[in-house]
C-alpha cells in the first residue's frame, strides 16, 4: 500500500528526519486564513512524475498561491504510472521554497534476490534513479542493512565518504540514514525513498520529497498507517475488493475475468490477449472460492461498464466444480446477466458441474480447456462490439 | 523416492487443530502420506485423526523421529512456527500460509542460513511425489507417477501444468510449489538442482511469473549446469506495471521483473518457453524432442 507525500513526511518527522514545513489543503476554504508570500504547491497523488505532469508549481505571492491551488486541487493527472483513467488530486501541499546547493538520493528497499534490506544512496538526486543506475552506476552506493534495521559504523563512514559529506553535514547525514533504516524496519516498509535529499546554502540537509510504501501483509500491526489509505486513489472495484479481501486489478479491456489462483488468473489474461482480446481485469477469487465469493466477483466485474463478456476459469482443487457451477447459475439468474459468459471448469466434480451448466437453460457457453475458453470469449465479444 | 519426499517421509502438522490444518492433514493421510503428530500450542494431549497433538515441536522430536513439517499457522504467527521447526532441526519445512510479512521472512532467512533445514514456501500449495507422498493442499488425483519435475511459483497454474503433463502421459516425479511471496525458502535454482541430481526426473517444467529475477537466474544456471530438457511458462505478460497481481511477489516495479524479459533470457539460455498457458505440456514435449535430437 502506498501513502501520500505529506503522510510519508509525517512518518519521517516522527523519526527525526528534517522535512520542510508544509500545509495540507483539501478544500479551498482552507486558503482563507493562509499567510504565505511564496510557496511550492504540489498535488498529492499516488504516482510519480508530478512535476512533468504540471502538478508542481512555484507561486510568488499570496494571490498566486491561491490561484495555483485552485487550479491544482481536483486536478486529474495522467501518465504511464496512473493509466489512462488517471488519478485525482484531492489534496495539495504548500511549503516554503528551499534554497538548494546540491541534491542527493536516499532509499531503503528489500533486495529480493539477496533476501535482505538495502540502503541505496546517490550523489545524483532529484532524478530518475533507474536512469542514474543505467548511465552512471558508479554514482550509486548500495549498503546491506542488518537486522533489526541497523547500519554499522563502518558503513556510515563509507557512506559519508561516497557522498562527500564532511564535518557537521556528515553528522546530520549519519543521523538521517540511521533513522531512515530504523523507520524502514520498524514500519514494515517496502520502500522508503527521499528524492531529493537537499543540502541548503546554510549547510542543512532536508528531505524535500518522500515516498513510503508498506508491506500489505504487515498492515495488521500498523493500524495508524492502515488508516492513511486513500480510497480516492483506487477504482471503486479495487476498493470493494480491498474491503472484501479479494485480489482485483482494473485493466483497460472489455473481457471480465474470474479465476481461482493468482498465477492462473494472470495466465488467463495472457491467453485472452494472445487470442486477440483484451482483459478488463485481474480477479483471483481464491483457491477456496465459495458461492458468495463467486457472486461478489460477478458484482465487481459487472461494475465496470466496459465489460462486454465474462470468462470464468476455475481449476477446482479443493473446491468442487459443482459448487462453482451452482454459484454461477444462481448469479446469472438473479442478476439477469445478458452479456456472453464462457465457463471453463476443470478438476474436482467437473462432470457434475458441466452437466449443471448444460441443463440450466441459460446461455452459458461451456469450454473444454483454457485455449478453447479464450477463443470462445474473444469471438463472442467481437460479435457484440 | 523422487526428490525431498517419498513413502517413508514422517510428517507433522504445525497448526493441526485449525480448520485448514485439520482438513488438509486428513486429505494428505488419505493420499497415503505418513503423518505422525501435530502441534497446536495449548492443545497438547488432545488428538486429531488419531494423531497425538503436542504444544511444541520440540516435545515431538524428543519422542519420535520427524522428517518434515507442514505449517498451517495464521500469518502473524507463521514465521514463529517456521523458526520453531528450524530450531527443532526439522529437515524439510513446508509452509502453506499466505500473508506472512516480508520482515518476518528476513528473520527466517537468517535462521535458515545457519541451519540444515530446507523451507518450501511460504504462500505455496506444497510438495507432492505422486503415488507416494503429498505435503500440501494440491488435489492429489490429478497427478500421475512419471518423470517430469515441476517447480512453480503459483498454485492453480501448477495444477494446470500437472493436468497437461498427466494427459500427455508424461507424469510427474515431484512437484514443488515454491510460492508466490517475494522472499521464499526454496527458489527455482534450488529445485532445479534437486531435479538435475534425481535419476527419476527426466525433464523439468518451471512455471514463473512477473516480479523479481529468479527466473532469469534459473535460466543462466540451466545453461551452465543442467543436462536435462527444460521447458517454462511465465505468467503476467499482460500485467500492468506497478500493480500487485494477487501474489505478494508478483509485481513489476520500476521496469524490472517483466515477463517479456524473463522469457527472453530463458529462451537465450535454451529453455523452451510456452507461448500460452495452454501449451505448457507441448512446450515440454518440444524440449524433450529437441534434446533427443542433440
Amino acid at each position: 500500500m502506498n501513502i501520500h507525500e505529506y503522510q510519508a513526511k509525517e512518518l519521517l518527522k516522527r523519526y527525526h528526519i528534517p522535512v520542510p514545513e508544509y500545509i495540507v489543503i483539501r478544500h479551498l476554504e482552507e486558503l482563507k486564513e493562509l499567510n504565505l508570500d511564496e510557496a511550492v504547491v504540489k498535488i498529492q497523488v499516488h504516482a510519480g512524475g508530478r512535476g512533468k505532469a504540471g502538478g508542481v508549481k512555484f507561486a510568488k505571492s499570496l494571490k498566486e498561491i491561491k490561484e495555483v491551488t485552485r487550479r491544482l486541487l481536483g486536478m486529474k493527472m495522467c501518465n504511464n504510472q496512473t493509466g489512462p483513467q488517471g488519478v485525482i488530486a484531492n489534496a495539495v501541499i504548500l511549503s516554503k521554497p528551499v534554497d538548494i546547493d546540491k541534491e542527493y538520493y536516499l532509499a531503503a528497499i528489500i533486495d529480493r534476490a539477496k533476501k535482505q534490506m538495502i540502503l541505496i544512496a546517490s550523489t545524483e538526486g532529484g532524478m530518475d534513479i533507474e536512469e542514474v543506475a543505467e548511465k552512471h552506476p558508479e554514482k550509486i552506493l548500495t549498503l546491506p542493512i542488518s537486522l533489526p534495521g541497523k547500519l554499522r559504523m563502518y558503513q556510515i563512514v563509507a557512506f559519508n565518504k561516497f557522498m562527500g559529506f564532511k564535518g557537521d553535514v556528515a553528522k546530520q547525514a549519519a543521523k538521517i540514514i540511521q533513522n531512515l533504516v530504523k523507520a524502514f524496519y520498524e514500519l514494515d516498509a517496502s520502500i522508503l525513498e527521499i528524492n531529493p535529499l537537499v543540502l541548503t546554502p546554510s549547510q542543512q540537509l532536508v528531505a524535500l520529497d518522500a515516498k513510503f510504501g508498506i508491506d500489505d501483509n504487515a498492515l495488521f500491526r500498523h493500524p495508524l498507517i492502515a488508516e492513511m489509505r486513500d480510497p480516492s486513489q483506487y477504482s471503486s472495484a479495487e476498493n470493494a475488493a480491498f474491503e472484501n479481501d479479494l485480489s482485483y486489478v482494473s485493466l483497460e479491456g472489455n473481457i471480465g475475468c474470474m479465476v481461482n489462483g493468482a498465477g492462473l488468473a494472470m495466465a488467463t489474461m495472457d491467453i485472452i490477449q494472445h487470442e486477440g482480446g483484451k482483459p478488463a481485469n485481474f480477479l483471483d477469487v481464491g483457491g477456496s472460492a465459495t458461492k458468495e465469493r463467486i457472486a461478489f466477483g460477478f458484482e465487481m466485474i459487472l461494475s465496470d461498464p466496459q465489460v462486454k463478456g465474462i470468462l470464468v476459469n476455475i481449476f477446482g482443487g479443493i473446491v468442487s466444480c459443482k459448487m462453482i457451477a451452482e454459484g454461477i447459475i444462481h448469479v446469472v439468474k438473479e442478476r439477469k446477466i445478458k452479456i456472453p459468459i464462457v465457463v471453463r471448469l476443470e478438476g474436482t466434480h467437473v462432470k457434475e458441474g458441466e452437466q449443471l451448466l448444460e441443463d440450466c437453460g441459460l446461455e452459458i457457453i461451456a469450454a473444454v480447456d483454457l485455449l478453447d475458453a479464450a477463443k470462445k470469449i474473444v469471438a463472442q465479444v467481437q460479435e457484440v462490439i | 523416492m523422487a526428490v525431498l519426499i517419498g513413502k517413508n517421509t514422517k510428517i507433522i502438522t504445525q497448526g493441526i487443530t485449525g480448520k485448514a490444518g485439520a482438513f488438509h492433514t486428513q486429505e494428505c493421510i488419505a493420499y497415503g502420506s505418513k503423518f505422525i503428530a501435530g502441534v497446536t500450542p495449548g492443545k497438547g494431549g488432545e488428538s486429531l485423526s488419531n494423531l497425538p497433538v503436542f504444544d511444541t515441536v520440540h516435545e515431538i522430536v524428543r519422542e519420535m523421529e520427524v522428517d518434515a513439517s507442514m505449517i498451517f499457522v495464521p500469518p502473524p504467527y507463521a514465521a514463529d512456527a517456521i523458526l520453531e521447526a528450524i530450531d527443532a532441526k526439522i529437515g524439510l519445512i513446508v509452509c502453506i500460509t499466505e500473508g506472512i510479512p516480508v520482515k518476518d521472512m528476513l528473520e527466517v532467512q537468517s535462521a535458515l542460513r545457519l541451519s540444515n533445514s530446507r523451507l518450501i514456501g511460504p504462500n505455496c500449495p506444497g510438495i507432492i511425489t505422486p503415488g507416494e507422498c503429498k505435503i500440501g493442499i494440491m488435489p492429489g488425483y490429478i497427478h500421475k507417477k512419471g518423470h517430469v519435475g515441476i517447480v512453480s511459483r503459483s498454485g492453480t497454474l501448477t495444477y494446470e501444468a500437472v493436468h497437461q503433463t498427466s494427459q500427455l502421459n508424461l507424469g510427474q516425479s515431484t512437484c514443488i510449489g515454491i510460492g508466490g511471496d517475494p522472499i521464499n525458502g526454496t527458489n527455482f535454482i534450488d529445485a532445479i538442482k534437486l531435479f538435475e541430481k534425481d535419476p527419476n526426473t527426466h525433464s523439468i517444467l518451471m512455471i514463473g511469473e512477473i516480479g523479481g529475477s529468479q527466473e532469469e537466474e534459473a535460466g543462466r544456471y540451466i545453461r551452465e549446469h543442467v543436462t536435462k530438457p527444460v521447458a517454462a511458462f511465465i505468467a503476467g505478460a499482460t500485467a500492468p506495471e506497478g500493480k500487485r497481481m494477487g501474489h505478494a511477489g508478483a509485481i513489476v516495479s520500476n521496469g524490472s521483473g517483466k515477463a517479456q524479459d524473463k522469457i527472453r533470457v530463458l529462451k537465450e539460455c535454451g529453455v523452451c518457453v510456452a507461448k500460452t498457458p495452454a501449451e505448457m505440456g507441448h512446450a515440454l514435449v518440444e524440449a524433450i524432442k529437441k534434446f533427443k535430437g542433440k
